[in-house]
């Protein structure tokens, strides 16, 4: 058996896999697509870390900025570790040849990384790449684990985790290429699969594979999940198609304006916050637009060259000289796989989660721009320790193929299966009603009204299915694996939601719009009962 | 709109019509299996030209599906060199595995001072998605499938240039066979380049830090009279 099974191969899977692999394990690393496909790639901004390159900073200001977003749903202990930890994750990443933006300074080592503000920070705190941090990062992650030899299995679709006893005991694949389903068996198991920002289809910044596929299979295997209903809305995706424009754009100086010209509010607050302003002006009837003409022509290429790029493309707008059509979409899910100080997985003993699939409570109600890249790097390290101290103290005896069988069974039924609803239509139904009535401002009229028509799709499942009926490079049943994860995540996202009668943070409900400690300053947490596992 | 897309199974294009207009092609190919042929197979993710997953050929040329604009009357085709899996889906690990001979990482790393001027040596390279356009669009792979190609050597020029990488020989000796010489510097990986990379550029300064140290151009020795002193240096140029 290997030692450490880690699936999802994104920056915190890569990093997981570095650590594990340094500290003695054998490490293997499974995901659905290749390394660098991965979402990460799409991290723009920076990472967090307070080296006071450019100016006064402390771990204390950074623990500080953090606790107060996360709006009293957090482990402090989390956050002053992962804060703590930032310097020395830039100090690791730097000696593995990320190519930072520079200052120059004269200075050497981490001291020459430029650094830039972000929403929410009290410093000048995130180190960067130009606008391609996270896409720099995860590739000389990848270039790191070919030096190391670390394993991988590519174009693995996750099904199963393999439980018995609760305790983890390896996981079941769908091998893309050829349809077959597999078990590998491992001491340990670190789920790195992503979050579930994939469910506000059409109106997310995210891939459309990022289903919360680790998050759904943790909870049909007895692990709890917790505060789903916590999903980040970035103030700033290009209005036609949801594409991200970076939270450096207003770092760097650029405005938020109204139809009438009028800036309507300071940029530089939490993204829930900034959200909840450009909704209000939506719902007075005014567009909104990012404005960053005033930076000029050279520092716009310079510093945010990606942005220009999708900006022509996608919107056929010049931000040189043109106002950005913006609106807010879904960005990141605070919530997901309830862990425990050493990232183990709460329900399922001798299984870790790390990144976004994760909930570490480092990020509580609202996650701050530039700790995700920092969560991945330094949460990823200590997962991948934790899983290899776990698989060198443990006895784990060989699981038999139950789960193996019944994964293979459903997947033949599949290919049985009638189909008289297309759930491609459905995809694009769920997108529009979590975006409208699981949004920015919520109630519970409107969730109610959600929460049924997702029930409603639920005993729909049933008429759905694949009418591709290749055996092998299936992608109509990835999508349909993918869509059952996200129908079996959005019950538990809605369900959170009403259940917190209360605003805080990302989550902003109109008729009880605030703060309520004394009833809602808890997590709301979801694990299936035995019997109805 | 009518563009036609070559299917694996039947090694025809095949054609689809479509009501759209100023639409990427991913949005189209995406639309096509939603609504008409859910057997169509093609690879995406990201949709912001990032996450390197979508190349296809459009009309013979490497595009991202999700940054190209489909125009009426478009041949879409998998990438050349690639061995094809179904349709658009093609197999990557070969290609991959030029990284690995490259050994393009950073060998041994030394405390260094860079500056902004040292990012922007390497910033462009470092652009890369690793979306395998350039080495679709590689001429050499016709006549040598082992080539270490475009993308790699940009990689490999890359960690050569970083100012913290103490061992810069390591690299240079690993990109000699099937590498910086077998290049015939004819750019069309630069032209397939979505990212605006020239590893054309690249693989020439490769072959200059090659020759700094102490290798020599193999094309020059098979065409030399074999008599050393011969009168001139053939790297010295004119």
């Amino acid at each position: 058996m290997i030692d450490v099974l880690i699936i999802g191969s994104g920056g915190a899977g890569l990093t997981a896999a570095l650590s594990a692999k340094d500290v003695g394990a054998s490490v293997l690393v499974v995901g659905k697509a290749y390394p660098t496909n991965s979402q990460t790639s799409m991290a723009q901004g920076g990472m967090n870390a307070a080296l006071g390159n450019v100016g006064e900073d402390s771990i204390e200001s950074h623990v500080e900025d953090t606790v107060k977003s996360a709006r009293g749903l957090c482990d402090e202990n989390m956050i002053e570790r992962m804060c703590g930890s930032a310097p020395s994750a830039i100090k690791w990443l730097e000696s593995i040849g990320v190519p930072f933006s520079r200052l120059d300074n004269g200075k050497s080592g981490i001291n020459t990384v430029a650094q830039r503000k972000m929403g929410g920070a009290s410093a000048k705190r995130a180190c960067y790449a130009q606008d391609y941090t996270g896409l720099k990062i995860l590739h000389t992650l990848y270039d790191t684990c070919l030096k190391h030899k670390i394993e991988f299995l590519d174009e693995h679709y996750l099904m199963s985790l393999v439980v018995e006893d609760e305790v983890a005991k390896g996981a079941t694949f769908l091998d893309i290429r050829t349809g077959e389903v597999k078990q590998i068996n491992a001491k340990s198991v670190i789920m790195a699969t992503g979050g579930y920002g994939g469910i506000y289809h059409n109106y997310t910044t995210n891939m459309t594979s990022a289903t919360g596929d680790g998050i759904a299979a943790v909870l049909r295997a007895g692990g709890a999940v917790s505060d789903m209903e916590f999903v980040q809305f970035h103030p700033t995706a290009l209005k036609g198609s949801s594409i991200l424009i970076s939270e450096s754009a207003r770092g760097e100086g650029g405005y938020l304006v109204n139809t009438d010209g009028e800036r309507f509010i300071d940029e530089l607050k939490p993204r829930d916050v900034v959200a909840r302003a450009i909704f209000e002006q939506f719902q007075k009837g005014q567009e909104v637009f990012l404005d960053v003409r005033h930076l000029g022509e050279e520092k716009l290429m310079e510093l945010l060259p990606q942005e220009v790029e999708l900006c022509k493309l996608h919107e056929n707008v010049n931000p040189a000289t043109e106002l950005i059509p913006i609106k807010p979409v879904a960005h990141y899910s605070m919530g997901g796989i309830d862990v425990n100080s050493i990232m183990e997985v709460d329900g399922i003993q001798g299984c870790f989660a790390v990144g976004e699939c994760s909930n570490a409570k480092v990020h509580g109600a609202n996650r701050l721009g530039g700790n995700s890249l920092l969560e991945i790097t330094t949460f990823g390290k200590f997962a991948g320790e934790h899983a290899h101290r776990y698989a060198s103290t443990t006895t784990v005896q060989e699981p038999d193929d139950t789960q193996l069988q019944q994964d293979r069974q459903y997947i033949q039924n599949l290919y049985a299966q009638e189909v008289r609803l297309n759930f491609y239509g459905q995809k694009e139904k769920l997108g529009k009603l979590f975006y409208e009535k699981v949004g920015i401002v919520r109630n519970n009229k409107d969730l109610n009204y959600a929460l049924e028509e997702i029930i409603a799709m639920q005993e729909n499942f049933a008429r759905m299915g694949i009418t591709d009926k290749s055996p092998t490079n299936n992608t109509n049943l990835i999508d349909f694996l993918e869509f059952a994860n996200m129908i079996l995540l959005s019950s538990t996202i809605i369900s959170a939601a009403i259940a917190r009668d209360e605003s805080r943070g990302a989550h902003y409900k109109e008729e009880f719009s605030k703060q309520d400690d004394e009833k809602f300053k808890n997590h709301i947490v979801f694990q299936w009962k035995k019997e109805n596992a | 709109m009518t563009i036609s897309i070559l299917r694996s199974e039947s090694n025809t294009a095949q054609t689809y019509t479509l009501d759209v207009q100023e639409e990427t092609l991913l949005h189209v190919l995406t639309e096509i299996k939603e609504t008409q042929d859910s057997t169509l197979t093609f690879t995406a993710g990201c949709r912001a030209s990032v996450c390197g997953t979508c190349a296809v050929r459009v009309n013979g040329k490497e595009e991202l599906a999700c940054a190209y604009k489909v125009q009426d009357g478009d041949v879409i085709e998998p990438l050349q060199y690639h061995p094809v899996l179904r349709d658009l889906k093609v197999d990557k690990n070969k290609a991959k595995e030029t990284l690995e001979k490259s050994t393009t990482w950073l060998h041994s790393f030394t405390e260094a001072s860079p500056t902004h001027q040292d990012e922007k040596l390497t910033e462009r390279q470092t652009d890369c998605i690793l979306c395998d356009s350039c080495y679709s669009a590689c001429p050499v792979y016709a006549v040598n499938p082992e080539f270490l190609g475009p993308f790699a050597l940009t990689r490999a020029y890359r960690y050569s240039v970083d100012k913290r990488e103490e061992n810069v020989k390591e690299i240079i000796d690993n990109v000699q066979t099937n590498g910086v010489w077998d290049c015939t510097l004819c750019g069309e990986c630069t032209l397939a380049c979505p990212k605006g990379i020239d590893p054309k550029m690249d693989i020439t300064m490769l072959r200059g830090e090659s020759l700094r140290q102490g290798y020599t151009d193999p094309n020059f020795a098979n065409q030399s009279f074999g008599t050393p002193d011969f009168g001139f240096d053939p790297n010295s140029g004119f």
